[in-house]
């Protein structure tokens, strides 16, 4: 299937000489959840500017849906909808006159129901008078949200939707997501809740310093990159680590109750074995054993790590 | 053409000013009051007529072109650079319209605005004095020209200000004193030749010229020249705003 978002080489450099993004080759295909991750400044934002219309584009291509960001901009804009970083509202107007007036400027045709329908999903519809300077900034940030999907986009973009959001309210908005994508919208979205990205993508991608250093299936990722970890709880506390035991390169904890071990789960040889055996014929005894997965946080600290 | 953006930005402008009715025209109307106060009864006790017409009524149409004047460029300048103070701009900027839908919808609020207001206060001033409009046509031409041109010049201001002061410094410095001196209160003709010559390089000069000439019948210069210079203004501000969004001035980074 051909990709709904195509971006070829493409190169932007801002005034002050600073290079933000550097040749950046990325395919979107249709009716996934993209999350785009990386550090501050990475050039997420800038990204997402140039794909909306919002900054200048400098070297490169990109196509939506077949047509050029450039010259065919209605066409691709009337099918995006943005949800910025910044909570930038007009403070005098209510939320119904601005999502309304969102739906307008994308040149649909009024519905109320249709703006109805998103309010309510967004949980807003009993805000739909009041002022936006008195709402909460969690709720600026769902009028937000509503903005863009008054007009119905085909894709979505979220620069970081859940910054400054409660757990409750994160929860609302990624099962919007999650309803929206089985409808069949194209979502985008940046995040610093790396278990957000990981719960909610299809794929993910990974940018640093201006460059796309990864992208990947989500579960590919996790599968490829995860280390595991497991952990022992020890029926009697450790000092320090026996000497029989070193070659395992263990860790304990600083109150001495848990032994850490940390292994690839794809390796051939986890060493699984040989540690049980070793810590039996030393003697130590556990209360309980777990293993987790190394979140992608770890995997993408790595990463970073490595580009720098 | 998106016309229902246009109306979006439209209405939303529209919206706006009756959320500041005093703002838009209440406070207009106000000091417009006040001008004829002080300028009327003061110097019109000392002045009777202008070329056969009562000074109170020769006052009128420099008094409406003052605020219509005014009023385009603070309405227009501050419509774009609210949104783009707030950042609310990026909906603009992402939107699919054309920039000339954008000024369209700006513009054409705000030289409705002041169209508005400069009637209101044409219906006070024929309270207080005898009003006559020679030239109904003209006068509305007039009126709209002068309107829409100075919106175009404020949106232009509102876009390269960066800065609530430079907002309010083109319009302080240069428009009001431009006004002043652009013979509202006066007839050219009145003043000593040296400044007669330096009068007639200020602009505001022709509109007011042009615009009393549709109300009484005389001029400090022809009804052409005033027409060509509104003209030339008008097509140099499209040129700006051409350029401005040809290049993304102060919009895009
Ligand atoms: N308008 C601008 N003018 C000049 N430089 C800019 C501009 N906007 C962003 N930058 C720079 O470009 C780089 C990328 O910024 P961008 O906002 O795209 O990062 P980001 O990945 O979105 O970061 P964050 O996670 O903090 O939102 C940064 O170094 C930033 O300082
Ligand atoms: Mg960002």
């Amino acid at each position: 299937m051909s990709p709904i978002i195509s971006i070829a080489n493409l190169s932007k450099t801002y005034e002050g000489g600073l290079q933000a993004l550097k040749g950046i080759n990325l395919d979107i295909a249709e009716g996934e959840i993209f999350g785009l991750l990386g550090p501050n400044g990475a050039g997420k934002t800038t990204l997402i500017g140039i794909i909306c219309g919002i900054i200048n584009p400098g070297a490169g291509s990109i196509t939506v849906n077949g047509h050029d960001i450039v010259r065919d901009y209605r066409a691709t804009r009337s099918l995006i909808g943005l949800v910025p970083q910044e909570l930038t509202t007009d403070a005098f107007e209510s939320v119904w006159n601005t999502v309304s007036f969102s739906r307008g400027l994308f040149g649909k045709s009024r519905n109320p129901a249709h703006i109805e329908k998103v309010l309510k999903e967004l949980s807003l519809w009993d805000k739909k008078d009041e002022k936006l300077m008195n709402l909460s900034g969690g709720m600026k940030r769902r009028v937000l949200i509503a903005k863009a999907l008054s007009h119905e986009p085909r894709i979505l973009f979220l620069d970081e939707p859940t910054a400054g959001v409660d757990v409750e309210l994160r929860k609302d908005m990624w099962q919007v997501v999650r309803e929206l994508r089985a409808s069949g919208v194209t979502i985008i979205l940046t995040t610093h809740y790396i278990e957000e990205a990981e719960e909610m993508a299809d794929r993910i991608g990974v940018i640093s310093n201006g460059e796309i250093i990864l992208v990947e299936e989500t579960g590919e990722l996790m599968r490829k990159l995860g280390t595991k970890r497991l952990k022992l709880e020890l029926q009697d506390k450790l000092r320090k680590i026996p000497a029989a035991l070193r070659p395992h390169k263990l860790e304990l904890t600083s109150d001495g109750a848990q032994l850490i071990y940390t292994y690839d789960r794809h390796a051939q040889r986890t060493g699984i074995t040989a540690l049980l055996n070793d810590l039996g014929k030393a003697g130590i005894k556990f209360r309980d054993i777990n293993t987790t997965q190394s979140s992608l946080e770890d995997i993408f600290v790595n990463l970073v790590k490595r580009t720098k | 053409m998106n016309w229902r953006a246009i109306t979006a930005i439209y209405t939303f402008e529209m919206a706006r000013t009756r959320r500041t009715l005093a703002q838009s025209i209440v406070a207009p109307v106000i000091s417009t009051a006040l001008y004829f106060v002080v300028f009327g009864s003061a110097i019109g006790s000392r002045i009777t007529e202008i070329e056969g017409v009562s000074y109170g009524s020769f006052i009128v149409p420099g008094l409406i072109m003052l605020s219509v004047l005014t009023q385009s460029i603070a309405n227009a300048s501050f419509g774009i650079y609210f949104p783009k103070f707030t950042g609310t701009i990026y909906e603009l900027l992402s939107a699919p319209i054309s920039f000339f839908e954008i000024v369209l919808g700006y513009v054409g609020a705000a030289a409705t605005k002041s169209i508005i207001l400069g009637s209101i206060i044409l219906a006070t001033a024929g309270l207080i004095v005898p009003l006559q409009i020679a030239h109904p046509f003209w006068m509305a031409l007039f009126l709209v020209l002068t309107a829409v041109t100075f919106s175009l010049f404020g949106f232009i201001i509102g876009i390269w200000a960066d800065g609530f002061e430079k907002l309010q410094i083109v319009p302080l410095l240069i428009i009001t004193p431009l006004a002043f001196l652009g013979g509202s209160f006066y007839s050219i003709s009145m003043l000593p030749p040296f400044w007669q010559k330096i009068s007639f390089l200020n602009p505001v000069v022709y509109l007011i010229s042009g615009f009393r000439w549709s109300f009484y019948e005389i001029a400090d210069v022809s009804l052409g020249l005033s027409l060509g210079m509104i003209c030339v203004f008008l097509a140099i501000c499209m040129g700006i705003i051409w350029w401005i969004f040809k290049t993304g001035y102060q919009l895009k980074s």
